[in-house]
């Protein structure tokens, strides 16, 4: 295996492209850590998100494609959202066609002067005028980028964007071949800011097998460890969505723009709701055998006679948090009719759901009117957030232009700050308590996945702020690691340190076997390195009142020890990522 | 053209309907057959039928006696399977893609050096689906009629 990484850098602007090798697989992996590198290299800190020059990355990792479940790619650019350094991680198709298109990443950098789609692989590369898709949603979009570019049906990747993209929503996503998402802070808007409605990755090459004999063995083991135990159960039979009723059992779960954190509604929308009567069927990521992708369906009438449309809607707790509970929708289909319009749009599900339960709550106390909001939104209302998914998605006036921008900012000019459920942005759907609070306020994607805060907190009562700082600070590398290599976080449980050794020893990577712990570390400090040159400032992030009234399952949340949490965390970032810090 | 051999065995589908998507069965023939880590590489390849809203399909041999792939050969590198399907005699083959043309499903396939790929009924791929979309063993007319693929 080679130690110099092989990216493709593709500027619009010219419509030229080189490759360039890297040879820092040792220092930064791949993945979270190379995406941070190619940002340092390629970003411009004193540059706004969408100046042409900043780089829109796409990154896979050293055991992408050589072993189950490294099925995932780091999407990294400067945020719309907060001007800052950011990732999201999706899956799909996207990572084994970057693989078997000879590529560890892809940086794209310019403005196309029309709209157009990139489509290359292993032995092309062309950038097309796309005018005509000008406006077009996410799945008409797909059908014309599948009829443009007709090759390797299967075994490539579409990667493209909506409305909310082309009009620079900080709430914009890329979808990734129609179910899986780079969701959350405005990837989208960064690939509308570069005129770029479509990438299309063509896996069309292969790769030698590892020398090493005992590579078969390594994947043999982990293959059956994925597949033939229940270790994965969860997240294929009910899926995520089976959180939904634990996290209402224990009073973690917003509803109503965080009112609330349970209600017996969650009855109707549990994920054993969604299995019984919407799942159509599962998908998975190419390079996962464990599929944990449910796509719900839901069929609208539309004529009187028996005339009858279908539509498939993936879904997830994430979303279903987003469309149901938050927006006190209670019936699986609305919630999946909801989803869709948000996917039409190309808006990041989570994101747009928290800023339309604010809006929601905000018409409810009289700060916005029919005026801004256009459709008269009420909690439970499904049409109402179908129609008002669309006046998001498109910027349709002032007001919901501002909105797509964070629900901060709208709550800033409108009234309403304290009630706006951000952390760091729109909130995941975990009102564990303050831990959580100050986790994805801080974290590194504001995630839940940035560390296991929601569950350390779940099994912890005790309120002492150095050991659950600690916590999040030692939890974080293990995550970057599998972040680097790039594995789905869902397997974090099979892809221990000792595991990836194995796996990267087998595949060639001898000399990053023998340095883990040293590596998650400084991929750790150079991404928030990299964050902090961008502006990130723990002071900068407030979190609203309403976190400091939520009612938990330990209880009314203790205000003076979220701060501290916050404070304490902040501090300790801070010094992770100072431009001299090095792993010891 | 219709396999009804009961003593040899072949690779059938008839539970692609089931499929996800994850490429396992193309993956390992790649892997354990042809030396190589890809999802094309592969005497089996799943294709979306048609964008992925549609579910998926497995392009792999279905066993044909006599082959039409056979017959395109010019070398005898394609030779016919007893019962179905074919038997590959690598050296032979000069990389023409004569087989590939004649398959009337495209089940045989070519990288970019030249190389045939198509199935050899060796079943190996077949513990690696997590659907069971796959069996390997004797196939007979009924059971054929019953595949959903």
């Amino acid at each position: 295996m080679t130690d110099c990484f092989t990216v493709l850098v593709v500027d619009l602007e010219s419509g030229k492209s080189k490759v360039e090798l890297v040879d820092e697989r040792a220092r930064v992996a791949g993945g979270s850590g190379l995406a941070a590198l190619l940002y340092s290299r390629f970003g411009q800190a004193e540059r706004a998100w969408d100046h042409p020059s900043q780089p829109f990355i796409l990154a896979v990792g050293p055991l992408t494609g050589y072993f189950p479940l490294m099925s995932k790619t780091v999407c990294a650019f400067r945020s719309p959202y907060h001007e800052q350094y950011t990732e999201s991680h999706g899956g799909g198709r996207s990572a084994l066609s970057l693989f078997f298109a000879g590529y560890d990443a892809l940086v794209v950098t310019g403005r196309a002067s029309e709209l157009s789609c990139l489509s290359f692989g292993s032995r092309h590369l062309l950038i097309k005028e796309v005018g005509f898709m000008k406006g077009y949603g996410v799945a008409m979009t797909g059908k014309l980028i599948r009829r443009m570019f007709p090759k390797s049906s299967g075994h490539r990747s579409i990667l493209r964007i909506g409305p909310a993209g082309e009009i620079g929503s900080a709430m914009a996503c890329v979808n990734i071949d129609s179910y899986r998402h780079f969701g959350r802070l405005g990837g989208g808007a960064v690939m509308g800011a570069k005129n770029l409605k479509g990438i299309v990755i063509n896996g069309d090459s292969s790769h030698r097998l590892p020398d090493n004999p005992e590579y078969r063995k390594v994947y043999k083991k982990v293959y059956d460890q994925v597949t033939s135990t229940d270790m994965m159960r969860k997240y294929y039979h009910l899926g995520t969505a089976v959180n939904l009723q634990g996290l209402n059992d224990i009073e973690a779960l917003p509803w109503r723009n965080l009112q609330k954190t349970c209600d017996p509604g969650v009855a109707r929308i549990n994920g054993d709701v969604f299995a019984d009567q919407t799942l159509l069927r599962n998908a998975a990521c190419s390079g996962c055998p464990v599929g944990c992708i449910h796509l719900g369906f839901f069929r609208d009438k539309f004529k009187q006679d028996a005339r009858y449309l279908y539509h498939q809607v993936p879904y997830d707790y994430e979303p279903i948090f987003a469309a149901g509970t938050m927006l006190g929708v209670t019936d699986c289909f609305d919630v999946l009719r909801i989803l869709e319009d948000f996917e039409r749009v190309g808006l990041d599900a989570m994101s747009a759901g928290v800023a339309l339960a604010w809006a929601t709550e905000a018409v409810e106390k009289g700060l916005l009117s029919e005026k801004e909001t256009i459709v008269a939104l009420k909690f439970g209302d499904a049409p109402a957030y179908q129609e008002a998914a669309g006046y998001l998605g498109t910027g349709y006036n002032d007001f919901y232009r501002l909105l797509s921008g964070g629900t901060l900012k709208a709550a800033a000019v409108y009234g309403g700050t304290e009630f706006a459920c951000v952390l760091g942005q729109e909130m995941a759907g975990y009102a564990t308590g303050p831990l959580y609070f100050a986790a994805q306020s801080l974290g590194f994607r504001h995630s839940h996945l940035d560390t296991g805060a929601y569950s350390y907190e779940q099994k912890h009562h005790q309120k002492d702020v150095a050991k659950a700082v600690d916590f999040l600070i030692d939890d974080e590398p293990g995550r970057v690691l599998l972040t680097s290599m790039v594995a789905c976080l869902f397997a974090r449980s099979v892809y221990g340190t000792e595991t990836l050794a194995e796996c990267l020893s087998v595949t060639g990577f001898e000399t990053l076997a023998a340095s883990l712990t040293e590596t998650s570390e400084r991929i750790r400090r150079l991404r928030w390195q990299v964050r902090i040159a961008t502006g990130f400032k723990p002071e900068d992030v407030e979190i609203p009142k309403r976190f400091y009234s939520v009612a938990t399952v330990h209880g009314a949340v203790d205000g003076p020890y979220l701060d501290q949490l916050k404070a304490e965390y902040g501090r300790r970032i801070m010094v992770l990522g100072r431009p001299d810090s090095e792993p010891e | 053209m219709c396999p009804l051999n009961q003593a040899m065995k072949f690779l059938t589908t008839p539970r692609i309907d089931r499929c996800i998507g994850c490429h396992s069965c193309s993956l390992s023939c790649a892997r354990l057959i042809h030396q190589q880590i890809s999802w094309s590489s592969s005497g089996i390849r799943i294709h979306s039928a048609g964008g992925l809203s549609t579910g998926f399909v497995a392009l792999v041999c279905l066993a044909c006696d006599p082959a039409p792939c056979v017959a395109a050969c010019p070398t005898g590198a394609f030779s016919q399977r007893q019962g179905g399907g074919v038997v590959v005699r690598k050296k032979h083959c000069i990389r023409c893609g004569e087989c590939v043309a004649a398959c009337p499903v495209d089940a045989v396939s070519q990288d970019v050096h030249g190389e045939v790929y198509v199935c050899l009924h060796c079943g190996r791929c077949v513990k690696f689906c997590p659907h069971n979309c796959l069996e390997f063993g004797e196939l007979d007319q009924l059971r054929r009629s019953l595949h959903d693929d």
